[in-house]
C-alpha cells in the first residue's frame, strides 16, 4: 500500500472527507457508549432529543454555538495561513475582561452604541492578545504554538487575579465574579425566555463577512498566498508580515467577539468559567468547517449539538460527559486523515 | 526582608522540591527531544503526560504493584507514540494539529475512562505512592542527605533518563540514526535505513518517557489524580526542549533551573504573600517558558528537518 | 561472466509523465558507462530505481546475475551499488566520521564502534586520491570536499559499482579534473561507474561507452571512441534547437549600482558578502560566475531588496535605495527571478492564472472598490501572459504546481517582464529545464537586453554566462572580482578565478 499525489482535487472532495470524518467520529462514539454499558443507538437516541427534542434544547444549542462560531473562525483564519494559533481561550478571556472593563459602569452610551462598542473594544482587545506572538514569530521565529498556549495559561490567572480582588462584584456574595454588565451594554434575545442571544446572528455575519473578504478582496488573495507558500508570497512583492499581522489581529480579534458574546449575551457578567475551552474547541470547529468560514457555521452548529445532547445523554443513560470532549478531540484527528486522503490516494500494490 | 529571600537558598526543603519539581519536566523534556531530533514535533505531549499520569495510578489503584504502575504508563506513552507517528510520520499529516489533537484526545479519553472506572468520587481517591528511599550514609549526611538523598526510586529514575538518552543518543548507532532521521532523511534513506521506522521509534520512546513524566505527579510527587493536573507542565517541556538546544545535557540544566525557579517562587509567595497576589506567583513558570523561547529562538541548532514529513519515492 | 550491472526493460510513469520506458543496459567491470540526457530526460530516475528509491512499474535490475529486491536501498547497498546523488545526502551538523558510519552498523548494537571505521577511512581516502578529515564538520566543507565524502561512503561499503549523478554541478574545472583522477584510479581497481550528465564535453573526456537518453526512452548507444560530438548532441535533443545568440548591443546609463556593499554573516555557511562594487548598465548582461555559496545568493537578495546591506549603497536609475523591500525595488522596476522557482517562485497549490498576477496586488487595474479583485481581468491579463510566453497547460484554473518545470519558469519570466522591468535579476534561470525551455529562457533575456533592461545573470553553468554575458564577474568567498568583457575570457583564469585565485588572502 502507498500513497500517490492526486494529480487534481474535485471541489467537493474535501467536503465528502470531511462528512466521513464525521460519520467515523459517531462511529467511535458508539463504540465508546457500549464501552460504557450502555446501548449506542439508546444514547444517539439521547443525544438528539437533548439537542433537538423542544424550544428549549434547540435554543440552547444555538446559544452553545455561538462562542464556537467565533472561536472556530479564530482558528479557521489563523490555520488558513498558516499559523496555529492555539490562544483562543486566552484571547476569549481577553475580550470578556475589556467589555468588562468598559460595560460595567465606565462608560454609558445608549443601547445601540454600546453594544457596538463593546464588540469592537472586545474584537480590539482579542487581537491584541494574539499580537506580540504574531511578531514573535515573524521577526524571531519563536514557535506560535507553545506561545500562545503558554498565554493562555497567564490570561486565565489574571482573571483570577481580578475577580478575586479589584473587580470582583461586592454583591456576589464571595463568588469570584464581575460586576454586571449595564442593562445598555446587554446583548438582546432572539428567542423570547431563552439564553439564544443576538450573539448568534452576529457570529453567523462575522462568518459571511469574512468569507467575503476571503474569497473577493485582494487581503483574501494575499492572505491565500502567504498561508500556501510564504516565501513565493514575498518573493511576488506581498506584503508578508504586514498580511500575517492582519490575520492574527482578526483571528484574535473572532475570539475576543466569543468572550464579549458569552459575558455580554449569556452570563451578563465574567466569571471564571465563563468557557469551558471553547477556545481548544474552537481548533475542532474549524477543521470539521475545513477552515472555511461557512463551514465553520455548520461546524459549530454539530458540535453544540454533541455538547448539549452528551450532557443530556449522560444524565439518561450514566455515560460520563467527557464522551463529548472525546468526540470533539476525535473530529480532530479524523479530519486529518480525510485531509490526507483529500491529497494523496491510496495505491493497493507494489 | 532580603534576607530571608537568600535564606530560602540555604535551606535543604528547597533544594529537595527543586529535585522534586524538575523531575516530570525531565523526563517530559527528554521525551520531547527525542522525538524533535527525529524531526518530530510532539505537541501531544501535555496529553500523553494527562494519560500517562491517569494510567500509571489507576493500574496502582487497582492493585497492581507500583513498578507494573510505571509499565503501565510508560506502555500507554507508547501506544499514543504510536498513534501520532501513525499520522505524522506514515501519512505525513500536520504536526502541530495532529500534537494538538493528540492532547484533546488522550487527556479527554483519559478523563472519559477515569469516570467510568470510578464513576462516585466526592473525595478523590489515594493510593501508597512511591516512598522516599534511606540510602545508607548518603541519607543521614546534614543537609546533603535532606536535599539529595531522601527521594523516592521514582526521582532518582528520573534522573537517570539523562545518561539513558544521552547514551542512546550519542552512542548507538538507532541514536546515530535518529539524528540523522531529523537533519536529512535522504541520508538515511541512501544508506538503506527506514526513515519512517526510525522516527517513528524516536516517537514511541519519546512519548513513553513523556507518559512516565505524567505518571510521576500521580505516583510520587502526589497520591491522587486530578483533572488538569498537568496543567501545563507539557507545554513548558516544548519550550524547555528550544532553551536546551536539543541537547539532553542542556535539558537536565533547564529542568533544574527552571523547578529551582518554581520551588523558589512557592516560597517568595510565602513570603511576600500578603504584598502580591499568589495568580503572579502561578504566572512566573508560564511567562518564564516564553522568556526561555524568545532567549533561544536565535539558536540554528534546530533539527532542519523538524516538521517536514518524508515520503519515499516521490519525486523532490 | 556475468555482467555487473544488468538492467532490463525498465518502465516508471509519475501520473500521466513517462519518466522511463522500457530501458535496458549493462555495465561490466572496469568501466565508465555515462548515461547522457537533457534535464527531464530521466536519467535520474532510473538511477533511483537501480538504487531502489523508486519503484519501478516493470522491469529487473540484476547485480552480477542476481536479481535485486526492488525498491530497497539496503539490497542494493549490499550487492555492492553505491550512489552519489546530486542533492548530497549528508547530515550537515555531524562529522564526517559519523556521516560514514551511517547504516554501516546494526541498529540494534548498543555501542557504535569507530576505532575500525576511521582506519578504513584513512586508507581507502589514501588509496584513491580523496582527501579528508574524518573529525570535520560536514557543514564547514566545500561542495568539493563533501563531494569526496559522498564518494568515500560508497567505497566504504565495498561498493563495486558507483552511480555518480551529474557529479560536476557546482565544481571548478580544476575539481571535475580531480574528480575525473579519482574515477580513473577506481575504474583501474576494477569498479565500474555510472556517471550522469547533461555536459557532452566531460562525457566524452571520461567516459568508455554512451547511452542517450531522451523523454524517458533510450535512443542512442555508442562507444565514446566512436562517438561524434555533432551527432550525440543532435540525438539528446532530438530535433535541432539552437540556443538564441548574443549581438552586440548599445548600452546605456547605469540602471543600477552597488557601492562598497557589505552583508551579514549568516547563520548558515555561505558567504556573506564584503565590498562589492557593481554597475550594470542598461542593455548589458552581466553573468555573475562562482561556485554555489560563495555569496551570490546574498547579491541577488540585495539587488532585489530581499536583503539588507549592514553598510554600503545601492543606487537604482540615479536614485539610493532607503528601503529595502521586494516591495519598493518592484516599484523602482526590479524584477527578481529565484533559483528555487518551486518554493520562491509559484504558490503551488494556486491557479496558474492566480500565479499568473500574484505580482499585481497594487495593481489598479485589477483591483476594483473596497480593493476587491476584478476576477474577469485578472483571467484574461493571465491568458495574455502565458499565450505570449508559451506557456501551456489544460486549464487555467489548475493549480500551478502540476506545470512543467519549464513551463513554471515561463510563466514566472512572463509574469515579471509584463511589468517592463528596467532591472532583472536572474538566478540559475535555466537549471533543470529542458533544451527548448532553456533556448525560450535566453531569448527573454536577450530581448530584455535589447530593450533596454539591465539584467544580472547569476549562474553555475558556465556555458550559459558566457553565451549570454557582455560582462563578467567571479565571486569567490563573499568578494567580487573586478568586471571583465566576455570576450577577453579564457576558461581555464575563469575557473582558477572561482578557486579563489587572486582574491585578496582572507
Amino acid at each position: 500500500m502507498r500513497f500517490e499525489v492526486r494529480e487534481t482535487i474535485p471541489q467537493w472532495l474535501p467536503w465528502l472527507a470531511v462528512a466521513g470524518a464525521g460519520i467515523g467520529t459517531m462511529c467511535f462514539a458508539a463504540i465508546l457508549i457500549a464501552t460504557a454499558g450502555a446501548s449506542p443507538l439508546a444514547g444517539f437516541k439521547e443525544l438528539f432529543i437533548g439537542a433537538f427534542g423542544s424550544r428549549n434544547a434547540i435554543t440552547e444549542t444555538g446559544a452553545t454555538a455561538t462562542p464556537l462560531i467565533f472561536t472556530g473562525l479564530a482558528a479557521a483564519i489563523a490555520f488558513r495561513a498558516k499559523f496555529w494559533n492555539i490562544g483562543a481561550e486566552g484571547q476569549l478571556y481577553a475580550g470578556a475582561l475589556a467589555v468588562t472593563y468598559f460595560g460595567t459602569g465606565l462608560i454609558e452610551l445608549p443601547s445601540f452604541l454600546m453594544i457596538p462598542f463593546l464588540l469592537i473594544v472586545a474584537c480590539v482587545a482579542g487581537g491584541l492578545t494574539l499580537l506580540p506572538m504574531v511578531l514573535l514569530r515573524q521577526f524571531m521565529r519563536v514557535d506560535e504554538v507553545v506561545t500562545t498556549l503558554l498565554t493562555n495559561f497567564v490570561i486565565i490567572l489574571l482573571v483570577s487575579y481580578l475577580l478575586d480582588g479589584p473587580w470582583k462584584d461586592p454583591y456576589s456574595l464571595g463568588w469570584p465574579q464581575g460586576a454586571a454588565i449595564i442593562d445598555a451594554g446587554v446583548l438582546p434575545q432572539l428567542v423570547p425566555r431563552s439564553r439564544l442571544h443576538l450573539g448568534f446572528a452576529i457570529a453567523v455575519i462575522s462568518a459571511i463577512i469574512i468569507w467575503l473578504v476571503q474569497s473577493r478582496t485582494v487581503f483574501g488573495f494575499s492572505g491565500k498566498a502567504v498561508g500556501l507558500n510564504q516565501s513565493a508570497a514575498r518573493h511576488a512583492g506581498i506584503p508578508v508580515t504586514k498580511t500575517i499581522i492582519c490575520i492574527g489581529l482578526l483571528s484574535g480579534g473572532m475570539a475576543g467577539l466569543a468572550g464579549a458574546s458569552e459575558t455580554i449575551g449569556l452570563k451578563g457578567y465574567l466569571t471564571l468559567d465563563l468557557s469551558p475551552g471553547f477556545g481548544y474547541t474552537g481548533i475542532a470547529v474549524a477543521m470539521l468547517g475545513n477552515l472555511h468560514p461557512i463551514g465553520v457555521i455548520f461546524a459549530a452548529i454539530f458540535i453544540a449539538i454533541i455538547y448539549v445532547g452528551a450532557d443530556a445523554m449522560s444524565r439518561a443513560i450514566d455515560v460520563p460527559t467527557y464522551l463529548a470532549d472525546v468526540i470533539v478531540a476525535t473530529t480532530v484527528l479524523a479530519v486529518l486523515i480525510g485531509l490526507v486522503l483529500v491529497r494523496y490516494r491510496v495505491v493497493m500494490r507494489g | 526582608m532580603i534576607f530571608d529571600f537568600l535564606e530560602v537558598l540555604v535551606n535543604a526543603g528547597f533544594w529537595a522540591a527543586t529535585i522534586r519539581i524538575a523531575c516530570p519536566l525531565l523526563l517530559a523534556t527528554l521525551g520531547e527531544l527525542m522525538c524533535e531530533r527525529a524531526g518530530v514535533l510532539n505537541l501531544g505531549i501535555e496529553g500523553i503526560m494527562s494519560i500517562g499520569a491517569m494510567v500509571g495510578w489507576t493500574a496502582v489503584y487497582m492493585g497492581a504493584d507500583l513498578s507494573t504502575g510505571v509499565m503501565a504508563a510508560a506502555l500507554i506513552g507508547a501506544a499514543f507514540g504510536l498513534v501520532h507517528a501513525g499520522f505524522t510520520v506514515y501519512l505525513g499529516a500536520s504536526q502541530h494539529v495532529t500534537g494538538i489533537g493528540i492532547t484533546l484526545f488522550a487527556s479527554s479519553i483519559g478523563y472519559f475512562a477515569f469516570r467510568l472506572l470510578l464513576p462516585s468520587s466526592t473525595t478523590p481517591p489515594k493510593i501508597t505512592a512511591f516512598q522516599p528511599i534511606d540510602i545508607p550514609v548518603l541519607s543521614d549526611l546534614p543537609f546533603l542527605g535532606e536535599a539529595f538523598f531522601q527521594h523516592t526510586a521514582f526521582t532518582y529514575l528520573a534522573f537517570l533518563a539523562v545518561p539513558f538518552v544521552l547514551w542512546l543518543m550519542n552512542r548507538t548507532p538507532f541514536g546515530l540514526a535518529v539524528k540523522v532521521a531529523g537533519e536529512n532523511p535522504m541520508a538515511l534513506e541512501a544508506q538503506g535505513i527506514d526513515v519512517l521506522g526510525v522516527r517513528t521509534l524516536a516517537v514511541i520512546i519519546g512519548s513513553a518517557l513523556m507518559a512516565l513524566g505524567g505518571a510521576y505527579l500521580t505516583m510520587s510527587a502526589f497520591d491522587a489524580f486530578y483533572f488538569g493536573m498537568v496543567n501545563g507542565r507539557g507545554w513548558i517541556a516544548v519550550a524547555l526542549v528550544i532553551f536546551a538546544s536539543w541537547r539532553p545535557s542542556k535539558a537536565l540544566l533547564g529542568a533544574l533551573l527552571f523547578a529551582g525557579l518554581d520551588a523558589y517562587q512557592v516560597r517568595a509567595q510565602q513570603l511576600a504573600g500578603a504584598i502580591v497576589p499568589y495568580q503572579f506567583f502561578l504566572m512566573m513558570p508560564y511567562l518564564l517558558s516564553i522568556v526561555a523561547m524568545v532567549v533561544a529562538a536565535k539558536s540554528t541548532r534546530y533539527p532542519k528537518a523538524l516538521l517536514t514529513p518524508f515520503r519515499r519515492g516521490e519525486r523532490h | 561472466m556475468s555482467p555487473l550491472l544488468e538492467v532490463s526493460n525498465i518502465r516508471k510513469s509519475f501520473g500521466s509523465l513517462h519518466a522511463n520506458r522500457d530501458i535496458s543496459f549493462t555495465v561490466n567491470a572496469g568501466e565508465v558507462l555515462a548515461i547522457l540526457g537533457e534535464n527531464g530526460a530521466g536519467k535520474t530516475t532510473l538511477m533511483n530505481i537501480i538504487f531502489g528509491h523508486y519503484l519501478a512499474d516493470e522491469g529487473t535490475v540484476q547485480c552480477a546475475g542476481r536479481e535485486l529486491r526492488r525498491g530497497d536501498p539496503r539490497a542494493a547497498i549490499d550487492a555492492g551499488i553505491g550512489m552519489v546523488h546530486q542533492h548530497f545526502t549528508l547530515a550537515e551538523n555531524l562529522t564526517v566520521l559519523e556521516n560514514t558510519l551511517i547504516g554501516t552498523q546494526s541498529l540494534w548494537r548498543p555501542m557504535l564502534s569507530t576505532g575500525d571505521a576511521r582506519r578504513k577511512l584513512f586508507t581507502l581516502a589514501d588509496q584513491f586520491g580523496l582527501e579528508i578529515n574524518p573529525d570535520g564538520y560536514v557543514n564547514q566543507m566545500s561542495v568539493g570536499e563533501k563531494q569526496r565524502l559522498e564518494i568515500l561512503k560508497t567505497l566504504f561499503n565495498d561498493c563495486r559499482l558507483l552511480i555518480l549523478d551529474e557529479p560536476t554541478a557546482s565544481l571548478t574545472p580544476q575539481e571535475s579534473n580531480g574528480l575525473f583522477k579519482s574515477i580513473r584510479k577506481m575504474v583501474s581497481s576494477g569498479l565500474g561507474v555510472i556517471i550522469i550528465s547533461h555536459k557532452l564535453n566531460e562525457i566524452i573526456k571520461i567516459s568508455d561507452r554512451i547511452i542517450v537518453l531522451r523523454a524517458g526512452e533510450t535512443v542512442g548507444s555508442v562507444r565514446t571512441a566512436d562517438a561524434n560530438k555533432r551527432q550525440l548532441g543532435e540525438m539528446i535533443v532530438g530535433q535541432k534547437i539552437s540556443r538564441p545568440v548574443r549581438r552586440s548591443s548599445r548600452m546605456f546609463a547605469p540602471k543600477i549600482e552597488l557601492e562598497n556593499i557589505c552583508t551579514r554573516k549568516s547563520k548558515s555557511q555561505v558567504a556573506n558578502l564584503k565590498n562589492i562594487d557593481l554597475t550594470v548598465r542598461g542593455g548589458e548582461i552581466m553573468g555573475v560566475v562562482g561556485v554555489a555559496g560563495n555569496g551570490q545568493q546574498s547579491l541577488a537578495e540585495v539587488l532585489s531588496g530581499h536583503g539588507r546591506p549592514t553598510s554600503g549603497k545601492v543606487i537604482i536609475k540615479g536614485v539610493k535605495a532607503l528601503e529595502y523591500t521586494p516591495m519598493s525595488f518592484m516599484e523602482a522596476g526590479v524584477a527578481y527571478i529565484p533559483e528555487d522557482r518551486n518554493n520562491d517562485g509559484i504558490v503551488g497549490d494556486m491557479s496558474v492564472w492566480e500565479n499568473a498576477v500574484l505580482t499585481e496586488t497594487g495593481n489598479a487595474d485589477l483591483v476594483g472598490r473596497m480593493a476587491m479583485v476584478r476576477t474577469s481581468r485578472c483571467r484574461s491579463t493571465a491568458e495574455k501572459i502565458c499565450s505570449a510566453n508559451d506557456v501551456r497547460f489544460q486549464s487555467i484554473n489548475q493549480p500551478a504546481r502540476l506545470l512543467s518545470g519549464g513551463n513554471i519558469q515561463k510563466l514566472l519570466i512572463g509574469r515579471w517582464f509584463a511589468r517592463a522591468p528596467e532591472i532583472i535579476v536572474a538566478c540559475q534561470p535555466s537549471r533543470g529545464l529542458d533544451e527548448g525551455a532553456i533556448s525560450g529562457v535566453h531569448r527573454s533575456l536577450l530581448a530584455a537586453r535589447s530593450g533596454g533592461a539591465a539584467v544580472v545573470l547569476i549562474s553555475e553553468d558556465l556555458d550559459e554566462i558566457l553565451a549570454l554575458s557582455d560582462n563578467i564577474i567571479v565571486m569567490y568567498d563573499g568578494y567580487g572580482s573586478a568586471a571583465f568583457e566576455n570576450r577577453n575570457v579564457d576558461i581555464a583564469t575563469l575557473g582558477m578565478m572561482m578557486a579563489g585565485d587572486g582574491f585578496h588572502a582572507v
